[in-house]
C-alpha cells in the first residue's frame, strides 16, 4: 500500500542493513542515558543512566507522572534532542553525534511524530498536512496522492480532505496527526500524550486506529503517557521515576515480530 | 523548489493576512515609483523649458558678456560677425541684445534688462510675434512674474530710460503688448523683451548683438568666430543641473523612506511571525525539516510578498501611472508665487532603469528583511518549539 518508503542511503547504508536492524536486532538502544537540565545555578537530571531496546513492531508506552522524563526520552529517541552522557542508537545512528541535517533526515523518512497538541499546521487542508512530509521526502505527486489518501483512509477521514484544522473536532485532529505521522510508513511512530487534550470515546478511537496501523503494518508505536485509557492498551509498559526506569512490563501479544525483547 | 511551494501554501492559507501585507508593499511600490517619475518628470521639464525658452541649442556670447556682473552689461555688445548673418537669414541663430534701463511703474523706480529681439525668430518660445506690431510707443513683452511685480497689464503703457553707447540718457514710452506665461524666471523677472531694431535704435548701434542664440538643431555644430564663445547647453544648463542633484538628494531621501517603510512592513510581519508560528516551526523541524530549509521558507515567503505586490502594483498602477504621465499632475498656483520653476502640470517620466530598478530593490530589501528574522529561528530549539516556547 505504502510504496514510497526510501531507506536512509546517504552514508552508505542500504536498505538491506536497515532490514537487517529491523529484523535481526533492535530499532532503538539507549545504553546509561543522561539527561541534564541547567536549571539557574543547578541542573535538573530529567533521564538518569537509562537502558532500553526497542524491536519492531512494538507498541509501547513509557508511564509515569509528570516530570519522569517520558517526553525527553521521546525526544531524544526522535532526535529532537541529545543526550549529556550515555548514548542512543535509533536505526544504527547515534543521536548524539547526528548532524542537524542528517537528524532532520532520520526523523524525515523513519519517525512519525504524533503531539499532545497535535500540532497541525493552520493554513494547510487536511491532504496538505498529510502531504508534508512526503513533500519533504520529493515524493512524486501521483504517488503522493495515493499515498496521504490511503493514509487518510486509514484513519477514516478521507471526506475530510479538503478541510482545515479549525473546522475539525479534537479527535479528528489527532486522527490527522495519526496520519501525517503514518503516511510514509516510518518504522517509528512517537507518540507524546496522544490522548489528552481527547475525551474518552475519541481516545479509544484513536488508540484503536494505532493499534491496527501496528499490527497490519508492523510501525514500532511508543508513547509517553499516563493516561489509564493509553496504558490499557500497551503491550509493553516501562515505567519512570525521576528519570530512571523502574518497571518494564511486557504483556504477551501474538502479532509481535520478533517476539519480546 | 519545495521552499517556493510550500511559502505559496502558506500565503494562501494566510489568506487576509497575506493580502494586507501585498496591499500596503504594492502601494509602497507605485508611490515610489511615482514620486521618483514626478522628481524625473519635473527635472526632464525643467531642462526641456530652459532650452524651449531661453538658451536653443547653445548661446555665442560676446567677449565681455558675463550674466553674473551687471556691469559688464553695457559694454558687453557688438556688431553681429559676418559668419552670423548667413545663420541668422536661415533662422538657425537669433541675435538678442540687452541694455540696462530703468522704468516707472505707479511712480515707483525699478531697473530692468531690456532684451532686443527679431519678433520673426522661431528659435526661442518667448511669443515675439506679438512685437511685430507698427506703434510710436516702444512694444514690449513681459513674463507673468514681472506683471505681477509691477502690476503691469497687456495695454498698460509705461516710461522707460536708458543711456546709449554715447553716454546719453533718454527716455521713452513703452506699451505692453504681451504677457507670456512661461517657467523659466531667467527671462521673466526685470526682464522687458522688445523688438530688435527699436532696442538697436535706442542704443545707437547697428546689427550687435550680445549673445546670439543657436537654434537646437545645430547644437552640434558651432561655428567658431574670434572673440565669441560658443557656451553649449550643459554649461547653460549647469545651474539646472546643480539644482536637480540637489533636489535629488531630498528625492532619494524620500525614496529610502519610503523603501524603509516597506522594509519595516515586511520585517514587522516576519517578527510577528517567528513569535505566533513558533510551534508551527517546531513541528515543521520535527517533521524533517533542516533549520537551513526552514530559514529558506520563511524567507522565500516574505520574498513572494514582493513578487506578489509587484504584481498587484502592475495591475493598478500600470494604468494609474500611465494617466498620469498622459495627463499630467497639476501643480498648485502656490508653487508657482513661491518662485519655484513648476509647469502647471507635470508630466511624470518613468524610465525602464527607474522601474526596474525601484522593483528589484524592493524585492532585494524585502528578501533581506525576511531573512534576517528567518534566520533567528535556527537558533530555536525544536524541543521548545514544538511547545510553543522561545528559547
Amino acid at each position: 500500500m505504502y510504496d514510497c518508503y526510501q531507506p536512509l542511503s546517504s552514508n552508505g547504508r542500504g536498505a538491506a542493513f536497515y532490514e537487517g536492524v529491523m529484523k535481526n536486532s533492535y530499532l532503538i538502544q539507549t545504553k546509561d542515558l543522561i539527561k541534564r537540565y541547567p536549571i539557574g545555578q543547578t541542573e535538573l537530571t530529567a533521564l538518569n543512566r537509562v537502558n532500553l531496546t526497542f524491536r519492531k513492531g512494538e507498541f509501547a508506552g513509557l508511564v509515569g507522572p509528570s516530570g519522569s522524563g517520558k517526553t525527553t526520552l521521546l525526544n531524544i529517541v526522535g532526535s529532537l534532542d541529545v543526550p549529556t552522557e550515555g548514548s542512543t542508537e535509533v536505526l544504527g545512528e547515534k543521536i548524539e553525534t547526528l548532524s542537524h541535517k542528517r537528524a532532520a533526515e532520520l526523523r524525515n523518512r523513519h519517525i512519525g511524530f504524533i503531539f499532545q497538541t497535535f500540532n497541525l499546521l493552520p493554513v494547510y487542508t487536511v491532504f496538505e498536512n498529510v502531504e508534508f512530509p512526503l513533500l519533504l521526502l520529493r515524493a512524486a505527486p501521483k504517488e503522493r496522492f495515493r499515498a496521504v489518501t490511503n493514509a487518510l483512509e486509514w484513519v477514516g477521514l478521507a471526506d475530510r480532505a479538503k478541510s482545515r484544522p479549525s473546522q475539525l473536532s479534537g479527535g479528528q485532529c489527532q486522527r490527522v496527526a495519526i496520519a501525517r505521522a503514518i503516511v510514509k510508513q516510518p518504522e517509528i511512530v512517537l507518540a507524546d500524550e496522544p490522548t489528552a487534550n481527547l475525551d474518552a470515546d475519541n481516545s479509544h478511537h484513536i488508540l484503536q486506529t494505532m493499534e491496527r496501523l501496528n499490527e497490519e503494518l508492523q510501525t514500532t508505536f511508543i508513547f509517553a503517557t499516563h493516561d489509564e485509557k493509553v496504558i490499557q492498551y500497551l503491550h509493553r509498559k516501562i515505567s519512570l521515576e525521576d528519570g530512571k526506569v523502574v518497571k518494564d512490563e511486557i504483556k504477551k501479544r501474538k502479532t509481535l515480530e520478533g517476539g519480546p525483547p | 523548489m519545495i521552499a517556493f511551494k510550500l511559502a505559496y501554501r502558506n500565503l494562501k492559507g494566510a489568506g487576509l493576512r497575506t493580502w494586507l501585507n501585498v496591499i500596503v508593499l504594492s502601494f509602497s511600490f507605485v508611490v515610489i515609483i511615482w514620486q521618483q517619475g514626478l522628481l524625473e518628470g519635473w527635472n526632464r521639464q525643467a531642462r526641456r523649458d530652459k532650452i524651449d525658452w531661453e538658451i536653443g541649442g547653445g548661446q555665442y556670447w560676446h567677449p565681455r558678456y558675463d550674466p553674473y556682473d551687471p556691469f559688464t552689461v553695457e559694454e558687453s555688445h557688438g556688431p553681429v560677425p559676418e559668419n552670423f548673418k548667413a545663420k541668422i537669414e536661415q533662422r538657425v541663430l537669433t541675435p538678442i541684445l540687452i541694455a540696462q534701463a530703468t522704468i516707472y511703474p505707479e511712480g515707483r523706480i525699478q531697473s530692468v534688462l531690456l532684451k532686443g529681439i527679431n519678433p520673426d525668430q522661431t528659435i526661442l518660445k518667448i511669443p515675439t510675434e506679438t512685437l511685430r506690431i507698427q506703434m510710436d510707443e516702444i512694444p514690449a513683452v513681459i513674463g507673468s512674474r514681472m506683471a505681477r511685480s509691477t502690476n503691469f497689464k497687456v495695454g498698460d503703457f509705461f516710461t522707460v530710460r536708458w543711456r546709449d553707447v554715447n553716454g546719453t540718457f533718454d527716455a521713452a514710452e513703452a506699451k505692453i503688448v504681451g504677457i507670456m506665461k512661461t517657467n523659466v524666471p531667467t527671462i521673466d523677472n526685470g526682464q522687458i523683451w522688445i523688438p530688435m531694431d527699436r532696442l538697436c535704435e535706442m542704443m545707437q548701434v547697428k546689427n550687435e548683438a550680445t549673445v546670439l542664440v543657436a537654434a537646437p538643431e545645430s547644437r552640434d555644430n558651432p561655428i567658431r568666430v574670434d572673440g565669441w564663445s560658443f557656451q553649449n547647453q550643459n554649461f547653460l544648463l549647469k545651474d539646472i543641473t546643480e539644482m536637480i542633484r540637489v533636489k535629488s538628494i531630498s528625492g532619494s531621501m524620500m525614496y529610502i523612506l519610503l523603501l524603509f517603510l516597506a522594509m519595516l512592513a515586511i520585517f514587522d510581519t516576519q517578527v510577528l511571525s517567528i513569535f505566533r508560528r513558533r510551534k508551527e516551526i517546531g513541528t515543521l523541524i520535527a517533521l524533517g525539516m533542516t533549520r537551513g530549509r526552514v530559514v529558506r521558507l520563511f524567507t522565500v515567503e516574505g520574498a513572494m510578498h514582493g513578487i506578489l505586490a509587484a504584481a498587484l502594483a502592475a495591475v493598478y498602477g500600470i494604468p494609474l501611472l500611465t494617466l498620469q504621465a498622459v495627463k499630467g499632475f497639476a501643480m498648485p498656483e502656490i508653487s508657482d508665487s513661491m518662485g519655484l520653476a513648476i509647469a502647471e502640470r507635470i508630466f511624470p517620466a518613468y524610465s525602464a532603469v527607474l522601474v526596474l530598478g525601484t522593483t528589484l530593490l524592493v524585492l532585494a530589501a524585502v528578501t533581506v528583511v525576511s531573512y534576517i528574522p528567518a534566520r533567528k529561528i535556527a537558533k530555536l530549539k525544536p524541543t521548545d518549539a514544538i511547545k510553543g516556547k522561545m528559547s
